[in-house]
């Protein structure tokens, strides 16, 4: 795609541009300078980083089928509700946006902890949450899930409701209108979102350690293992650093194509 | 199928009733923001409407406490843009209907061919929407509007958005398939209502001001709309004894029509643009009528010039356009015979 451009730019711009960049790729890019190559590979292939990149994988997978499940639900009563409450409704999902995760390991602690507002019950059923592997899952979800309702919305809302109209009119019903019509036509938005949601779920946290704890093998993933490097093995925590890089690198150029977000 | 239509949304101030017959087109006509789309998305339950009922074949689908939702109506609406699903091939997306009204895969897409060989496009069955011109993808549009074998069909401007060149064949189409075909159309175009519909329904200003056959609403326009749409003239005023004194005084005298004028009631003169002469200067002689005009703009029509004067119109050769000096802002006259003046009563408008 080519793009005409006719106004020129003025040409102070580029000199805060240029900085702006190499603030972002400098300190990325000095990371590959601290570590020799040859011990990369033995550092990332220890049992620790093993368990906790395992780890990782499988909770931030279940954590963004999780978002997907409550999401997609979400996103399209966002996008084509009707109600007065929609708008306090879409503006309650971003908070975990802006919420300090540790906040949000907190709120969910008060919720599904042991003395939580759900806990009891919960513990009456032999359920335990906090401080297991679920909790993870949970603390991940909390973080991601506006990133997908969000991307996810904003595609329900460029697609318009146009084709829901003339499929409803050859007599599909809501359910059949919304498997065979509406999602499909977003479905390059909902790839973006999942994707976002399982990346923001792969670098969490904050709410992890505060709802989960760090328990190697059980709730000690990608992150929380580099944050415990970081004092005792300098060298391991920036070969693990560089492997959540890789991951980040390779899930931008998973959803830049698309152009959502 | 016949089909009852009242629709009451005071908000954009409709109130419209009108019928349609069992295997009857109606053509609603009106100018833009009459009222006609929403006329068509109350029928289709698009929209509801604050009071009001449509009902199709014997069966209520909106009114007081009843609304049947869009999918089980069986009311097909065909927009000005194709509006193909992206993501489905051809077949696919002429085969949804059925497969959304609960038919097997197999007869769907059986019902799915038989319907785009209907409209000659069986060999694009396979293509995407994208693949299609947009001539071709219309034609699929009416395949899969009829494979939903609905009860109503609903077209909103359908050849709208087409090329002119390719807006005959689509015509000529539904003219076959819309045949024996409980059909409301809305249209712009003058050969959409001759030659798709039986009747036609004129609104304005959300209200019906005109409605009868085609050939009668076409050839006696007793509204400004239906006049100008089918290319005629027409002076509102009140009817003298053997014309139509305008509300400025000026009197156009003509012939009594069918419904025949009753003198002080309001009446309508109507004369064809060819029966109209342009002088410069107002001629003598008695059996004529004597417009004084200005023009307004001058529009080609054939090998003849139509000289636009306001609402009103005269159609004349080249030649005498530039040997009477016409141009927009001219001051001249036009001149009508008597005989070539219809005056009707006019019972529909301001009631």
């Amino acid at each position: 795609m080519s793009r005409a451009r006719h106004v020129g730019l003025p040409r102070w711009l580029f000199g805060p541009a240029l900085l702006a960049g190499a603030f972002v790729v400098l300190p990325v890019a000095s990371m590959t300078t601290r570590i020799a190559l040859g011990d990369f590979w033995s550092l990332v292939t220890s049992r620790a980083a093993r368990s906790a990149l395992v780890l990782s994988l499988e909770t931030s997978s279940a954590s963004t089928a999780l978002c997907l499940l409550l999401g997609v639900p979400l996103a399209t009563v966002l996008a084509r509700g009707e109600g007065r409450w929609l708008g306090p409704l879409r503006s309650l999902v971003l908070l975990p946006l802006v919420l300090p995760p540790v906040v949000g390991g907190i709120a969910l602690l008060s919720t599904f902890g042991r003395q939580g507002l759900l806990g009891g019950e919960l513990e009456a059923l032999g359920i335990r949450i906090a401080f297991t592997s679920v909790a993870v899952v949970l603390a991940q979800t909390f973080v991601s899930l506006p990133f997908l309702v969000i991307s996810l919305e904003g595609a329900l809302r460029t697609a318009g409701e146009r084709y829901d109209v003339v499929a409803a009119s050859l007599g599909a019903r809501p359910t059949t209108v919304l498997r065979r019509v509406t999602l499909p036509l977003v479905l390059p938005g909902l790839a973006s979102g999942a994707v976002l949601a399982f990346a923001r779920s792969l670098g969490e946290f904050g709410a992890t350690i505060t709802f989960a704890g760090s328990l190697e093998g059980t709730t000690r993933t990608l992150p929380l293992l580099i944050y415990n490097l970081r004092v005792t093995d300098a060298d391991a925590a920036v070969a693990m650093s560089l492997v959540l890089v890789a991951v980040a690198v390779l899930v931008i150029g998973l959803v830049r194509p698309r152009g959502a977000l | 199928m016949s089909a009852q239509v009242e629709v009451v949304l005071a908000e954009r101030g409709v109130d419209v009733a009108f019928e349609v017959a069992d295997g009857e087109t109606v053509a609603l006509l009106g100018p833009n923001g009459a009222g006609k789309s929403t006329t068509l998305s109350v029928l289709g339950g698009l929209l509801r409407p604050d009071a009001g009922r449509v009902v199709l074949d014997g069966e209520e689908l909106t009114g007081p406490g009843r609304w049947v939702a869009p999918h089980a109506r069986r009311t097909a609406l065909l927009a000005q843009d194709p509006l193909l699903f992206p993501h489905l091939s051809v077949l696919e997306n002429v085969a949804f209907g059925p497969r959304s009204r609960g038919s097997g895969r197999r007869d769907a897409r059986a019902t799915a061919e038989h319907w785009l060989a209907e409209v000659d496009a069986a060999d694009l069955a396979e293509r995407r929407p994208t693949q299609l011109s947009g001539g071709q993808a219309q034609r699929v549009a009416v395949a899969r509007a009829l494979a939903a074998e609905p009860r109503l069909l609903l077209l909103d401007e359908p050849m709208a958005a087409l090329d002119v060149a390719v807006a005959p064949a689509l015509r000529t189409l539904l003219r076959r398939v819309l045949a024996e075909r409980t059909t409301v159309i809305v249209t712009h175009h003058v050969l959409d209502a001759l030659l798709l519909a039986d009747r036609v329904v004129v609104l304005d200003g959300g209200r019906v001001v005109e409605q009868g056959t085609t050939a009668d609403v076409l050839s006696r326009p007793r509204s400004a709309f239906a006049a100008r749409f089918a290319g005629l003239n027409l002076v509102a005023g009140t009817a003298t004894p053997d014309g139509v004194r305008r509300p400025d005084g000026l009197v156009l005298h003509g012939t009594p029509g069918d419904p025949p004028p009753v003198a002080g009631a309001a009446a309508v003169a109507v004369f064809r643009p060819s029966a109209v002469a342009v002088h410069r200067e107002p001629p003598g002689g008695s059996p004529r009528n004597a417009l004084p005009v200005v023009v307004s703009e001058l529009e080609p029509l054939g090998d003849l010039v139509r000289v636009r004067a306001g609402e009103l119109a005269a159609d004349v050769t080249v030649a005498s356009v530039t040997e009477l000096g016409l141009a927009p802002g001219a001051s001249v006259t036009f001149v009508v015979k008597t005989t070539e003046v219809d005056v009707y009563a006019r019972p529909f408008e301001h009631r």
